[in-house]
């Protein structure tokens, strides 16, 4: 606040609360029963949104998990969460990576394709494309390994559509930022 | 093992039950006093309280009144409330009193019994998942599963609901852990890494605060609970900054006390039914200074007519209070008396010389000119306000401490009741628990048991925790219950009349019981006035009974709580009622 001029009333600031922004939250907490419930409860409570979540230790010295939480909301909101996560006893810290414009987001999906003959070649090539791996096979399946932005997974799971697609299962988004420094 | 030769400062570990621990932890903490109502699930714990009498133990009627009694306790004295109930629906009914205790930032811990820890998920009799229901109503929980656990956990308790943001944490203690051998530790060094609350403000935006005030021409301090919570210093320093500057105060609605109101400078309290010239300076306002307030709705009123022409500076210690509601100009996250003092330094380094408030104190006595407060006179029954102003008068020379229960009384009190000292007020200002005022004033007498302790209730809220005067008898707490008796539900009937058509539904009071019989079925003493000339000696003969007193104070059935905001208005928008001359048309009502 210091460092910017001063409005001549905080009611002449910019309002950005109609434009809704995609973020990606990285929160770093101890990893402690009932630490999940605590987020996730936060955020039914006052009415944010979780579009993906997931959650893992990280460091067993510390016992530090990390939950990557993708939600939605405006400015207002948005700085609210990150408020409102940092009440929390047991988090420790709450990165926004999205805003830092330095984050790299990954998810892992696993991908079931039925299918025979020409629509099993198909899908085969189109893997190849991905860089998606096969784990599983049958005389009439594959199931695919695939890794990526979240958006490519979603292109690959479109195409395998009319390819024979049966089931997907997705890790949720994982994140980090880049460069030498942590958090 | 016996606890009470443990001292203080022992910080040596020692082998003991988790029960053991518990009471050896509570010592050490510097409890003196808890409430509780025991059962099968915390019978160990109760065996330990058994063999000791340095910690008072105060039995309640109802889980709901430990709670609230030891909300009392903490706001009365600034320590940390404690209240110990069994699991199950000893844990359940605690459930409005740390959510009450959440919602005002009152320090309290609150240890549940849990049935065995083989048992836990089983449904087992009186079993429900504690941590679960109160994971969104406590600032923190814990379930303990393991004796190792269970001092550093009561240690971290302590620490995390009586620093920061104040608020209730529960610990919830399996029976079998209370019966298990396990080692003690002191709470030295005990400390949550996760937990750093900011207390310091930052030195820039004091910078910007004291810049903002050096050219304010129409100032004006809006302080809350917080700077009560923040100790007496705050509100000291609250005093010395008022003076240095010569800008007018009000104050919500938990902050009444924090700045005393025979001050020239004090413009009463702000919000719904706070004064008309506290709102009007709020709306007028070119710096609002808000020292430990959250801007409530019931302060702000409709938000898009909030203070438009002002700036903003927020104090506030927790962070996601900045920009919740109101956005600021200036936030400083700190704690109130640091803030406070930080800004009496910089002011006073700085040589400011008192601004020419002169024009902005001249708008607000015109605004005071109104006398919003102003009632009918009694005509034949007794005015409540007139109830709250003679109970003022003859008790404010008095070491008096006032809590009340929701509804109009309450804001009666607030209105008429003046407070020139912090924690003599405990209202349920968050939540709006009905059934607060009993229970908080038993505890409050525990803290204090020479003083004079008034619930200001209503014959609605009393009722949801009657029970309570027999804990006051038991323990010879001679609290001073103070019915303003309309047979309402009155705030409920005061919306129905002006927002429901006055359709009445279900806001009447039928079949109420005899107030003075039922206070000595209880073994207290009652009184009934319906008299205002005979009020005073009625009053007197309430403070001068050694005991507690149910007093049955019947007044005007009818009576509105003006001034009122309406809903949706903003703070230039009061509703004065009839007797300030403002006719509030048909219509105007209906669009209220």
């Amino acid at each position: 606040m210091s460092q910017e001029p001063i409005p001549a009333s905080a009611y002449d600031m910019d309002h950005e609360e109609e434009v809704e922004e995609r973020r990606t939250l990285a929160v770093l907490v101890d990893n402690e029963p009932g630490v999940l419930g605590r987020v996730v409860g936060l955020f039914s409570a006052r009415g944010y949104n979780i579009e993906s979540l997931t959650v893992a230790e990280v460091d067993r010295s510390k016992r530090r998990s990390r939950i990557t939480i993708v939600t939605t909301g405006t400015a207002h909101m948005l700085e609210q969460i990150e408020a409102q996560l940092l009440r929390l006893v047991p988090v420790a810290a709450v990165v926004d990576i999205t805003k830092s414009k330095r984050g790299i987001e990954r998810e892992l999906a696993l991908v079931k394709v039925a299918g025979k003959n020409e629509k099993r070649v198909e899908a085969l090539r189109i893997a190849e494309i991905f860089r998606a791996r096969v784990i599983d096979t049958t005389n009439e399946s594959f199931i695919f390994e695939i890794t990526g932005a979240s958006d490519k997974i979603d292109q690959f799971t479109e195409l395998m559509e009319p390819l024979g697609l049966k089931e997907v299962s997705r890790t949720g988004v994982l994140s980090i930022r880049r460069g030498k420094d942590a958090g | 093992m016996d606890t009470q030769t443990l001292t203080e400062t022992e910080t040596n570990t020692r082998k003991m039950t988790g029960a053991e621990i518990v009471i050896a932890a509570l010592r050490e903490q510097g409890v003196d006093t808890m409430f509780g109502y025991p059962g099968g699930a915390v019978l160990p714990i109760y065996d330990a309280l058994y063999a000791q009498d340095a910690i008072r133990h105060v039995l309640v009627r109802h889980e709901q009144g430990a709670g609230h009694a030891a909300e009392g306790y903490a706001r009365s004295t600034g320590k940390c409330g404690v209240a110990l109930v069994t699991s199950g629906p000893g844990a359940t009914n605690m459930v409005t009193p740390i959510t009450d205790a959440m919602m005002d930032s009152i320090p309290m811990v609150v240890i549940t019994g849990q049935v065995p820890t083989h048992l836990i998920g089983t449904d087992a009799f009186q079993e429900c998942d504690t941590v679960g229901i109160t994971r969104c109503c406590a600032k923190h929980n814990y379930l303990v599963t393991d004796v190792e656990d269970l001092a550093r956990t009561i240690h971290e308790a302590f620490l995390i609901a009586t620093s920061g943001r104040p608020g209730p944490v529960v610990i919830d203690i399996p029976k079998d852990v209370q019966f298990s051998t396990g080692t003690y530790i002191g709470k030295e060094g005990v400390y949550k890494p996760t937990y750093q609350p900011k207390t310091a403000p930052s030195k820039h935006a004091i910078k910007d605060a004291l810049e903002l005030m050096k050219v304010a021409r129409r100032p004006v301090f809006y302080t809350g609970g917080g700077v009560v919570n923040s100790g007496p210093e705050a509100s000291k320093l609250l005093r010395e900054l008022q003076a240095a500057t010569g800008f007018p105060v009000t104050s919500t609605l938990m902050g009444l006390g924090a700045f005393p109101a025979s001050h020239d400078d004090w413009l009463g309290m702000v919000g719904m039914h706070g004064a008309y010239e506290a709102n009007h300076a709020m709306h007028d306002c070119d710096l609002m200074i808000c020292v430990g307030a959250r801007f409530d709705d019931r302060v702000t009123g409709r938000i898009s007519g909030f203070s438009p022409g002002s700036k903003k500076i927020h104090i506030d210690i927790d962070p996601s209070s900045i920009n919740k509601i109101i956005r600021v100009d200036v936030p400083i996250v700190a704690d109130c008396k640091e803030a406070l003092k930080a800004l009496l330094d910089g002011w006073k380094k700085s040589k400011t010389k008192t601004p020419d408030l002169a024009d902005w104190k001249a708008q607000i006595d015109t605004w005071r000119e109104r006398d919003c407060f102003a009632y009918p006179a009694n005509d034949g029954s007794i005015r409540p306000q007139y109830a709250v102003e003679r109970l003022y008068e003859l008790t404010k020379d008095r070491d008096t401490y006032i809590s009340t229960e929701v509804g109009q009384h309450q804001m009666w009190a607030a209105q008429h009741y003046h407070f020139e000292e912090p924690n003599r007020w405990m209202t349920s200002g968050g939540l709006g628990t009905m059934g607060y005022g009993l229970p908080a004033a038993v505890g409050i007498q525990a803290a204090h048991p020479d003083s004079l302790v008034i619930d200001i209730a209503g014959e609605a809220s009393v009722q949801m925790v009657m029970q309570e005067v027999s804990t006051a008898v038991q323990h010879k707490l001679p609290i001073k219950v103070f019915i303003l008796n309309n047979e309402w539900m009155g705030m409920v009937r005061q919306w129905q009349e002006l927002l429901h058509g006055e359709r009445y539904s279900h806001s009447y009071s039928e079949s109420l019981p005899d107030f003075v019989k039922l206070a000595e079925a209880y073994g207290a003493h009652g009184i009934q006035c319906s008299d205002p000339a005979e009020l005073d000696d009625r009053i007197r003969e309430m403070i001068d009974h050694p005991g507690p007193v149910v007093f049955d104070c019947l007044v005007t059935k009818a009576e509105n709580c003006f001034p009122m905001i309406p809903s949706g208005a903003a703070h230039n928008e009061m509703l004065l009622g009839s007797i300030s001359g403002d006719e509030i048309s048909e219509e105007g009502r209906k669009l209220v």
